[in-house]
């Protein structure tokens, strides 16, 4: 579904991905790495948060340069801190956000909503005020506001980091049941123990690409202290 | 106006938003023009009734209103000395019909449905070139984020307070200032993630 061709992204002077090609079919794919290492930068160009400064990204043949709102719509896209990616006052309404700037009419926008929340066990807090919830109320509610968009392919960047062990489970659970491409960037390497495919980033560039049972000693051997 | 709401199925809660915004619009208009201490009585005797109507628990009345005893008790004493007991007690019983009959209105009606009503009210303005979309949209994201920078405030002062600055505005203000432009960029990243960019060809 990815196709990154020779993929540059810096910040002014700072080069952050050097040459990135790859191909990314597989249903459940991690992306690991050291802080800075690109990963987090890698996830936005997926879908045209970023664009590069070189080279090009592909989403089902569609460039994220040129077509980044229909690859928006393809895919979803989950943000480390909930806080920032739930931008309405109240639970229910934040999970209406998008479909209201989709063009849903008022009856299918209240019947998706309603779905949505009582799948992911947010029916009880519908009116809650955001500000209100947990730590693990507000990732579920940030899954499930993605989730009603039906994209095509979750990324989910670092969606475990800030969980305690319950709602890291629980979100574990959730990532492992969807249905969808799921790209996960995570340290949490239980998370990603039985994934298709995992991309281990130092430097800005994929420095091993294969099943976990490689990757994973790849990018542990890389984190041994000097 | 955010934690206010109280689910429930009453006939207040039932009731559209915008003829609760516009009973509570009038009232606040009319109650100025009454002066009689019976009417004003009387009025909050009903606005007390449609509490217990409402099935809120009277206590969360008085809960509603402690927060306010210090600034009507002052008001209170300016009234009586400048203008005397009757108008302070009329003033008194004006002000706080308003304020249980505006707490009211926010406790039976949800957020959306305010900010719907809202949009609706200034759906007149496009006339001026304003969109009516955008205007409930701001005011959306202000309820949403007034509470979100107070928390960065609090994190950022109990920190100084963990290092022994126990007053600076300084101190609070140029940390605060630097994550809240850093959160205006993740959020506007988020905007675009959820959709809103498709909102723009509409």
């Amino acid at each position: 579904m990815f196709l990154f061709e020779d993929v540059e992204h810096g910040y002014d002077e700072r080069r952050v991905l050097h040459g990135i090609s790859v191909e990314l079919t597989e249903r459940r794919i991690a992306v690991i790495g050291a802080n800075g290492s690109g990963k987090s930068t890698f996830a936005r160009l997926l879908n045209g948060l970023q664009v590069p400064t070189a080279g090009r990204v592909l989403v089902d043949g569609l460039d994220t340069r040129t077509e980044g709102r229909a690859v928006r719509r393809k895919v979803g896209f989950v943000f480390q801190d909930p806080d920032v990616q739930i931008v309405m006052p109240t639970v229910a309404e934040d999970v209406a956000f998008g479909l209201k700037h989709r063009g849903l009419s008022k009856k299918d926008i209240a019947a998706r909503v309603a779905g949505v929340l009582a799948e992911h066990g947010l029916t009880e807090l519908r009116d809650r005020p955001a500000h209100l919830l947990s730590g693990g109320e507000k990732q579920r509610l940030a899954i499930a506001a993605v989730l009603a968009l039906e994209p095509e392919c979750v990324v989910f960047d670092e969606p475990t980091t800030m969980l305690d062990l319950r709602n890291k489970r629980r979100t574990t659970k959730v990532i492992a049941e969807l249905p969808h491409q799921v790209v996960v960037v995570s340290h949490d390497l239980d998370l990603l123990s039985d994934f298709d495919r995992v991309l281990v980033f130092d430097g800005g560039r994929i420095v091993e690409d294969s099943a976990p049972a490689r990757a994973i000693p790849a990018y542990l051997d890389l984190m041994a202290p000097c | 106006m955010l934690s206010l709401y109280r689910p429930g199925t009453s006939a207040l809660h039932r009731l559209p938003v915008g003829a609760k915004l516009i009973v509570l619009l009038l009232s606040g208009i009319g109650l100025f023009f009454v002066t009689n201490p019976f009417v004003l009585g009387g009025t909050l005797l009903v606005v007390v009734g449609l509490w217990c109507l409402a099935g809120i628990p009277l206590l969360e009345l008085l809960r509603q209103l402690r927060p306010l005893l210090l600034v009507l008790t002052l008001l209170g004493v300016a009234q009586v000395l400048l203008l005397g007991w009757a108008s302070a007690f009329a003033v008194l019983l004006r002000l706080i019909t308003l304020i249980l009959l505006a707490t009211l209105v926010t406790m039976t009606s949800r957020t959306e449905d305010m900010i719907s009503a809202l949009e609706r009210a200034a759906s007149p303005l496009r006339v001026f070139g304003l969109r009516p979309h955008r205007i409930a949209f701001v005011l959306s994201l202000t309820l949403r984020f007034i509470p979100l920078i107070k928390e960065k405030a609090d994190e950022i002062r109990a920190a100084q307070r963990a290092r022994g600055v126990e007053r600076s505005s300084l101190a609070l203000l140029l940390p605060l200032l630097v994550k809240v432009l850093r959160m205006a960029d993740h959020i506007a990243e988020a905007l675009d993630a959820r959709g809103l960019d498709d909102a723009r060809d509409r």
